[in-house]
């Protein structure tokens, strides 16, 4: 899909995101709105997985590490026919129901669960490996969040990645900046984050992961590099697509109030017919 | 005395198999010698991963690769990979339900002299509780190769504890009655007996050589291998209870949360009577040798026999 539709695009996933988030009476907002542009950017333009194609064995692997940021991951599944949205809104945080607040593989199109952090990275080591043995051209992609990087799995799979030199394994990194308690900076420095994953033998990309254009182009580039892991340094920014809730840690899990809602509706309407009118 | 321990039957179990069925993986967190592993990581490569001393990523590795069909034996001291990667074995075998095979090896005090850090006396407790989680304790080598081949055949996640040292046999290559979840009877099935002992692992040696002792005192005693710790065979600890005056358990745990406390459980439910749970102290296990450890706490055949005759 070109960058345009995308951009257009994503905005109608904000907003599914924000309905999605309303009916179920709250979600992880924030880190929703800055991962929603890598996650839409991989399954419209990179993932070869279809609800046709959920159990093929040559299908790409993708596991939401950061997995709280589920309500994003549901619009990118609705949008993409694994999953009905007035389905997911019906039953999202409903009693008994399979759409839950993390990944759950009950679903169609969800390899893996998740919710507790840094085990995205190491399952996703063992299904690269397999592709490796198995001599299969899938490639293997996971999102994690930055305040995630404190998780000692984390580096337990990218030592395991980089000795393996599993090249068909792509991380994508959503450094919004911020986790539940403040600046990651303040919290637990991941400084200097592109030299660290170096250091663990990956092929480090920055981009501007606001940016669906530098993030399109970084995972083609991930997928011709060759020898090593590619670790995609996402900088965004959290609440991304509203002022109200742009960079403010208290949208990391937040149920807007109306009147919020009715002004993040408005910006993002606003976004879109910024997109439209260029 | 038979000079093959547990984990060497697993490793001969699994080179038997991994020729025809490629998707059988060994994975080793720097303990393939002490898994016994060696001549796996060597004639199959291609199936086998190395992860250094890292056994969280051992866990949530053989899990990816089990979502991608591969049939992982993930290797690791059972006091590192029942505490350490509890998580990955909770949230990346149990909740996604992927087949993984958690072998937990050097089981219990196997490491007696090593201290509190290397015992795992809280592993039955900990894998019984995560939902689809097994919990399997073969008693010797012919009943681990039994058990390694029907988990072969499933594609769902288990615990598999064994020690570090040969035991004697208790079965034969002629012998070796076994079928998957249900206890085995070694003595005594359906007559009615004082004692009933339900035993599993490295304590069903010692529980045999105590029921021998007793009936030569004249006190009656069956025996259940409960080697299958979760799923528990139920019908068969009923049926023991039924028709015994009491029941004993005798198992290298602490004593909450593993094989005594599950049997209570279903006596106090199906067959109330008076349950005696023989294990390991709710404290840091005094360390030595794994005999001299259960010489000390009485998991010995006299030490057994000498408990049991005191309940009566």
């Amino acid at each position: 899909m070109e960058n345009k539709e995308l951009e257009l695009l994503s905005w109608n996933l904000r907003r599914d995101t924000l309905d999605i988030i309303m009916a179920g009476g709250g979600g992880h907002i924030g880190g929703d709105m800055s991962l929603l542009n890598a996650l839409m950017v991989l399954y419209k333009n990179h993932l070869n997985i279809t609800p046709e194609t959920v159990d093929d064995p040559d299908r790409d692997r993708f596991v939401l590490s950061k997995g709280h940021a589920m309500e994003a991951y549901y619009a990118v599944l609705c949008h993409c026919r694994f999953l009905d949205l007035d389905d997911v809104k019906a039953g999202f945080n409903k009693f008994g129901s399979p759409y839950i607040g993390h990944p759950n593989n009950k679903l169609p199109g969800i390899e893996m669960n998740s919710g507790s952090l840094g085990h995205g990275l190491p399952v996703c080591v063992g299904m690269a490996l397999a592709g490796k043995r198995d001599g299969k051209k899938y490639r293997v992609y996971t999102i994690l969040g930055d305040g995630e990087l404190a998780e000692g799995s984390v580096w337990e799979g990218a030592m395991a990645a980089g000795h393996y030199k599993l090249d068909n394994l792509c991380a994508v990194i959503d450094r919004n900046g911020l986790q539940i308690s403040g600046s990651t900076e303040d919290v637990m420095s991941h400084k200097p984050l592109g030299a660290r994953w170096e250091s663990f033998g990956w092929n480090v990309l920055e981009v501007n992961g606001n940016s669906i254009a530098q993030l399109d182009k970084a995972f083609s580039q991930a997928k011709s590099y060759m020898g090593k892991p590619t670790v995609i340094i996402s900088q965004t920014t959290k609440g991304f697509g509203s002022p109200l809730m742009e960079n403010r840690p208290e949208w990391h899990h937040h149920l807007p109030t109306e009147e919020e809602y009715e002004a993040i509706k408005a910006d993002f309407q606003k976004g879109k017919e910024a997109v439209a009118s260029e | 005395m038979n000079k093959i321990p547990n984990r060497q039957a697993i490793c001969q179990t699994l080179l038997k198999y991994a020729e025809k069925d490629k998707s059988i993986f060994a994975l080793c967190s720097d303990s393939r010698g002490s898994a016994g592993m060696s001549p796996f990581f060597q004639q199959f490569p291609e199936q086998t991963v190395e992860l250094g001393i890292a056994e969280q990523n051992l866990v949530s590795i053989a899990a990816g690769l089990a979502s991608c069909g591969k049939k992982p034996y993930a290797f690791s001291p059972a006091c590192f990979l029942a505490s350490r990667s509890y998580e990955q074995a909770k949230v990346d075998c149990a909740y996604s339900n992927t087949n993984v095979k958690l072998i937990g090896i050097s089981g219990g005090v196997s490491y007696g002299a090593l201290g509190m850090s290397h015992h795992s006396a809280q592993d039955i407790a900990a894998m019984a509780a995560l939902p689809n989680m097994r919990v399997y304790l073969p008693s010797d080598r012919f009943q681990t190769a039994k058990l390694i081949e029907a988990l072969l055949q499933d594609e769902k996640p288990a615990y598999v504890r064994v020690g570090r040292n040969p035991v004697e046999d208790i079965y034969s290559d002629e012998a070796c009655p076994f079928e998957l979840n249900r206890a085995t009877w070694l003595r005594s099935r359906a007559q009615t007996v004082r004692v009933a002992l339900i035993t599993c692992g490295e304590m069903v040696c010692p529980a045999l050589e105590a029921a021998g002792l007793l009936e030569r005192e004249g006190i009656s005693v069956s025996v259940l291998d409960m080697y299958c710790v979760k799923p528990l065979d139920k019908a068969a600890v009923t049926e023991a209870a039924q028709n015994a005056d009491i029941v004993v358990t005798v198992e290298e745990h602490s004593p909450y949360g593993g094989l005594g406390s599950m049997v209570a459980q279903v006596v106090g439910e199906c067959c109330p009577k008076r349950v005696k749970c023989l294990s390991l102290p709710d404290a840091p296990v005094i360390t030595g040798t794994s005999a001299e450890v259960f010489a000390h706490y009485g998991l010995t055949g006299r030490g057994i026999a000498k408990t049991v005759k005191e309940l009566l």
